[in-house]
């Protein structure tokens, strides 16, 4: 009888198609937006991966890896005198102006990394030497900036090239990939003394201390430690991760408004397919009639019921995760929208499209149910 | 006592109404009816005197109020849904005025549905039905959808349905009513022919009086009620009269 129940769904060419669109359009709005918000979420955390620091000692206020208040230079010390620390070492990050050869500004994100050991070192040097940032005046910058400072120029920049931050000089001795920083600026990395070279002079210029616990040590412990001794944040690099995250939950509309998105998804696909079953269901209740006068049982006839709904559910299933990733292949090498497709998106969506394809399953299965088998004597 | 006189359906004293209050309509009013095996029966009467109703209480496809009903020596009375419903898949074949096949499954599909109800494996169902189809005269027609046939052909196609998985009683409401007098008779010939069947038993619904030559014996409703049950010499006097 399975046979017969697939070949009277799929005879009914407008509703199947209309089911699988409607099926196929909750799972791409569902999946998709998932990936742009997972996307999202995983670009308020890259700045922690790119820098790879073991721990993260900020000022008291802070509450994201994408804000930065200023240190005291002592704070450093301060740090390393706390046991279990192996060394600290100072960071400056801050937006700065740079000026392109045709003239036009650019905000970049200036890195100034601790000299002797240049400990949160660009995650891949893709050309020339990091070692260089060590004379004066001298910058590394990412694929990014190589892109946002050619403006203007015959040939992209390239090492050897330079151009101005603040007014300054900044002359390019590598080349570095990274990830890309939330905020979408460029990374520019320099020395710490050339970092306060090229930003304007405040009384606090210290961003961040970098930790490296003591080997063998427990990292968040040492962490907890150093919070507690110096009156300073300090967090693992995944415990500023969640930290993020968390901040962009709570102090954003940013989730609420991808959830709402999803949620819409949700709702058009149990409402399309719910109602386009459903009336599949009434369109076909004189032959369900008929087959229950000729002797199917309720149980059988919801399983087929069951069989249609989710055969319908898994093509489309497949076809909105195969428009998703082909959304995914066209975006990802643009860089934007972000975009991170999870397994466990994948498993939500499959999830919700099993509440979808058994809520219309049901509809159909309580219309069968209650169904007479003598209204086939009627006319 | 040979087979062919044993009693296929006893119904004693059957009520039924649908509705409540106002809108209450007491379609059967205590009816006695009965069919032998081998026995093609004809049921008629006026539009709304219930025989639809009998012929639904009977195929145990609608409860009813009161009264007892035994169908192939098995009593409907406190059955269990279930196991009615089983019952009629594997006993009972059915014929509908408006064919009920499924539009979007070719012939040979629609009629290997019984077998298929009864557990038989779809190659096997599908070759018995385009056996079947050849015999009711439509050799040709297995893979079409009952869409493209006539309204003859769609009715030769449900009594192929009806019979496959050869049911010891036929119920057919108003097989003829849809169809002109030519074919009326030729489906009426396949009826008559598979009521021969030892051990079966057709039951007929109809106002359609060209077809009461082919009965065997007449049952005449009015208002809910059984009012005469024609056989021999009445009943051809009664056919003679209607024709
Ligand atoms: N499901 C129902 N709900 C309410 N009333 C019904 C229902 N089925 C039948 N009736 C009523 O019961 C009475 C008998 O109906 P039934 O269909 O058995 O008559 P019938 O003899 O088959 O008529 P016809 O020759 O027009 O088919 C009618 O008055 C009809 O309106
Ligand atoms: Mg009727």
């Amino acid at each position: 009888m399975f046979h017969l129940a697939l070949k009277m769904l799929m005879g009914d060419r407008a509703k199947y198609i209309m089911l699988v669109g409607g099926l196929t359009f909750a799972t791409l709005l569902m999946t998709q937006q998932n990936a742009v918000f997972q996307g999202l979420l995983s670009w308020t955390t890259s700045h922690l991966r790119n820098m790879r620091a073991a721990i993260w000692v900020v000022e008291a206020h802070v509450e994201s890896a994408n804000e930065t208040k200023p240190l005291r230079d002592t704070d450093v010390n301060r740090v390393r005198s706390v046991t279990g620390v192996d060394f600290a070492v100072p960071l400056f990050q801050g937006i700065l102006r740079a000026k392109t050869a045709s003239g036009a500004d650019k905000q970049v994100m200036l890195i100034g990394l601790h000299g002797a050991t240049l400990f949160g070192r660009p995650p891949q040097m893709l050309g020339g030497d990091l070692a260089l940032l060590r004379l004066p005046n001298t910058v590394v910058i990412d694929e990014l900036g190589v892109q946002r400072l050619s403006q203007g120029r015959s040939r992209p920049i390239a090492i050897g090239d330079t151009f101005e931050i603040n007014d300054r000089e900044a002359r390019i001795v590598g080349i570095c990939r990274t990830e890309r920083h939330f905020f979408g600026y460029p990374y520019v990395y320099s020395s710490y003394d050339q970092a306060l070279q090229f930003a304007p002079r405040q009384r606090k210029m210290l961003s961040a201390i970098l930790v490296q616990p003591k080997p063998g040590l427990d990292a968040a412990e040492v962490a907890r430690r150093i919070g507690a001794e110096t009156g300073m944040r300090a967090f693992t690099s995944d415990e500023f991760a969640k930290v993020t995250v968390d901040y962009i939950w709570k102090t954003t509309g940013i989730p609420v408004s991808f959830l709402t998105t999803i949620i819409l998804g949700f709702i058009v696909g149990i409402a399309v397919s719910g109602q386009t079953f459903y009336s599949f269901v009434l369109e076909n209740l004189r032959h369900l009639g008929a087959l229950k006068a000729m002797g199917a049982s309720t149980w059988l006839l919801a399983r087929m019921l069951l069989l249609q709904a989710f055969t319908v559910g898994l093509i489309g299933y497949g076809m909105g995760l195969g428009l998703t990733a082909l959304f995914g292949f066209l975006v990802l090498p643009i860089g934007q929208p972000p975009f991170l497709l999870q397994p466990s998106s994948l498993l939500l969506t499959g999830v919700a499209l099993v509440v979808i394809c058994s809520f219309a399953a049901l509809l159909g299965i309580v219309k069968v149910a209650r169904l007479e088998p003598a209204i086939v004597f009627r006319g | 006592m040979s087979s062919s006189n044993s009693i296929a359906v006893q119904v004693r004293g059957v009520t039924k109404s649908f509705g409540v209050g106002d809108s209450r309509t007491v379609a059967l009013k205590g009816v006695d009816f009965s069919t032998r095996e081998g026995e093609l029966h004809l049921v008629v009467g006026p539009s709304g005197c219930g025989k639809t109703t009998l012929l639904s209480v009977v195929a145990g496809t609608l409860d009813w109020d009161g009264g007892e009903i035994d169908v192939l020596g098995t009593r409907l009375n406190g059955m269990a849904k279930g196991a009615v419903t089983a019952f009629r898949g594997k006993h009972v074949g059915f014929i509908f005025q408006q064919f009920n096949l499924i539009p979007t499954l070719t012939c040979i599909e629609n009629v290997s549905v019984p077998l298929l109800l009864n557990g038989r494996h779809r190659g096997e169902a599908e070759r018995r039905a385009a056996e079947l189809l050849t015999t009711v005269g439509l050799a040709d027609t297995g893979r079409k959808r009952p869409t493209e046939l006539s309204g003859g052909q769609q009715q030769r196609v449900a009594i192929a349905r009806a019979l496959s998985h050869e049911p010891r009683l036929l119920i057919c409401d108003e097989p003829t009513s849809a169809l002109d007098s030519a074919t009326g008779h030729q489906i009426m010939d396949l009826l008559a022919t598979a009521a021969r069947k030892p051990g079966r038993c057709v039951i007929i619904v109809t106002h359609d009086p060209r077809i009461y030559g082919y009965a065997d014996r007449i049952t005449v409703m009015e208002d809910g009620r059984v009012t005469q049950v024609l056989e021999g010499e009445a009943l051809r006097h009664f056919i003679e009269t209607h024709q």
